[in-house]
């Protein structure tokens, strides 16, 4: 009796939890909304989606998301471009080539490895790497896009080795024995049935790690310079949406046109990586199928 | 079950009894605000609690506007800041039944700085506008040698960034629409412009006084080209050094009690002291005359 009792207890509270989550998220979202469309009713969502100028204090001021997008945007391309090969061929090595006690140490080095708090990084960033990619490009200053698209990369490696190699090791065992049956290689059977099989659960993988990039702030603010110009080129300083938003809402005056602005652009940035994990998750049900 | 139910029911009471002591006889402060000032803040604070020991006083940093929004809601005690309020944020503290009242605590010469390799020693305010405009762009011009000049300064909604917009940039013509050229680095702290200038010989940067150290060189300032002196505290006292501010505290109406106690304790000479000791320009000899 009283066992019954406390299980349907527990019962609701799981329930009321995972519906709390739901209703969180739709908040957020509104909380977001609302605060936006005080900035739209001022500042015309075209202007905002369109200028390619980011000057929030001067009068008259200009809130263009042009800039902060495209800085956001070729970091997140650039450290994926980085860390997606390293990540999968890692994935790969730890799942099917690995030995046993190996496995096991990097398994756990990369546990560590996804708990360094990124401003330790962002620290190295500023100390070591900024002056590292200064001097080797010759450039003015090394804070620029490519100082964060490493420390990014390094960053998403934890997130897609670690889900690539679920779906690795997720492939049917039945898939290699034929194809070692057929007379592949080891390597053939990697590249052409291993890899293709887990794709859709290595796409997820991706799509996460875009969103870990994407979303991620104290690395950006501290190493990209922030100036919020239309990047040229990745070896140029850039903003990023965060970083806009982090670096601005502290001294900003609250209930001010500026004030809805970086809330707009916190809305710009939660579409973008709702619609990422979104993607994330169908890649990740069709895998399981 | 019964009794871990019991034990938490009763837990969370004491918590609220505790928690309704403290409300019923208040011996906190709660401050809030400016990034700049919250080591002076805090380091004021430490010492007001040596002499009182039964009060305590919790500093945060956030930024003047937060600190401001906070005093405006009503979660802070004191606000410090390094700009004065907005007549907008006067008008929202009016709505809520406040009345804010401006304590000026400190003052805070702008220390304009570059890497120990630059053998500029002094420039002019005209100088210092051409450069951080964009109008200047290579060190040669100032004797200096054959580098582009790297402009970092604070972010936009840092108060020292919108001091010296008004005071370099503008000239502090009320009229001027003058910008920071877009190609200047907004870093958001000063501690990463330190890191930046002396690791970088092409770059200048500006933060308060209390920042500059021996890994960096800090310029003499001078309003013409007869005149230069460097940021100290004799200089910021007596006007001669151009470029300083006044620090805020701002309280909600007339202080009483212990919050009237600590606003006495910092404008005393052993609150000034800790002012001096962080690197700000203290009062005294303003209260002397």
């Amino acid at each position: 009796m009283r066992n019954k009792f406390g299980e349907r207890v527990i019962e609701t509270a799981i329930r009321f939890s995972g519906f709390a989550i739901i209703a969180f998220v739709i908040l957020i979202f509104l909380f977001l909304l609302k605060d936006s469309l005080s900035l739209f009713r001022v500042y015309s969502f075209k202007r905002f989606i369109l200028e390619q100028k980011w000057l929030p204090i001067s009068e008259p001021p200009t809130f263009g998301i042009v800039p902060l997008i495209t800085g956001s945007l070729l970091v997140t391309v650039g450290a994926i471009v980085i860390c997606v090969p390293v990540g999968v061929a890692t994935a790969l090595y730890i799942a099917e080539i690995a030995p046993g006690y190996l496995k096991t140490i990097l398994k756990s080095l990369i546990e560590v490895l996804a708990s360094i708090p990124s401003v330790v990084l962002g620290f190295i960033g500023i100390i070591w790497l900024g002056p590292f990619v200064k001097n080797t490009f010759h450039l003015s200053t090394g804070m620029c896009g490519l100082t964060s698209v490493f420390l990014l990369a390094f960053m998403a490696l934890p997130t897609i080795i670690s889900i690539s190699e679920d779906a690795l090791v997720g492939v049917p065992r039945m898939y290699k024995e034929a194809a070692y049956g057929l007379g592949a290689t080891h390597w053939q059977t990697l590249w052409r049935i291993v890899l293709p099989a887990a794709s859709s659960g290595i796409m997820a993988a991706v799509m996460l790690g875009i969103g870990r990039v994407i979303g991620e702030t104290m690395v950006v603010m501290m190493v990209t310079g922030n100036a919020p110009i239309m990047p040229k080129s990745i070896l140029q300083p850039l903003r990023t949406l965060t970083a806009t938003i982090a670096g601005e809402m502290g001294e900003t005056v609250s209930g001010s046109d500026h004030y809805y602005a970086l809330f707009a652009v916190g809305l710009i940035l939660f579409i973008i990586t709702f619609v990422l994990n979104f993607t994330a998750e169908v890649f990740l049900r069709k895998g399981r199928r | 079950m019964k009794k871990t139910v019991i034990c938490l029911l009763l837990s969370i009471m004491a918590l609220i009894c505790l928690e309704g002591c403290k409300r019923s006889e208040k011996r906190d402060l709660q401050i809030k605000g400016s990034d700049t000032m919250v080591n002076a803040a805090q380091k004021v604070s430490e010492e007001f609690m040596k002499v009182n020991p039964d009060i305590f006083v919790a500093v945060t940093g956030g930024g003047s506007g937060v600190g401001i929004a906070s005093l405006i809601s009503g979660t802070c005690d004191i606000a410090t800041a390094s700009r004065e309020m907005k007549p907008q944020e006067i008008e929202s503290a009016k709505k809520r039944g406040g009345n804010p009242k401006e304590i000026i605590v400190a003052y805070d010469g702008i220390a304009v700085i570059v890497n120990l390799k630059n053998p500029v020693e002094q420039l002019t305010l005209d100088d210092l506008r051409r450069i951080f405009t964009g109008e200047a762009k290579n060190w040669k011009e100032f004797g200096g040698r054959d580098l582009p000049i790297v402009l970092l300064s604070r972010e936009v909604s840092s108060g020292t960034h919108i001091y010296f917009k008004e005071e370099v940039i503008r000239e502090g013509k009320k009229d001027s629409t003058a910008e920071f050229s877009p190609d200047a680095l907004l870093l958001t702290s000063s501690q990463t412009i330190v890191e930046e200038v002396a690791n970088n010989e092409s770059a200048i940067g500006y933060f308060g006084m209390g920042y500059a150290s021996d890994r960096t060189k800090t310029l003499k300032i001078g309003k013409d080209n007869t005149n230069f002196y460097s940021p100290d505290i004799q200089h910021v006292l007596n006007k001669e050094y151009p470029l300083s501010r006044p620090l805020y505290f701002y309280v909600n109406g007339e202080p009483a009690g212990i919050l009237k106690q600590f606003i006495d304790f910092t404008l005393s000479p052993q609150g000034q002291q800790q002012f001096a000791e962080t690197g700000f320009v203290p009062m005294e000899s303003e209260i002397a005359k």
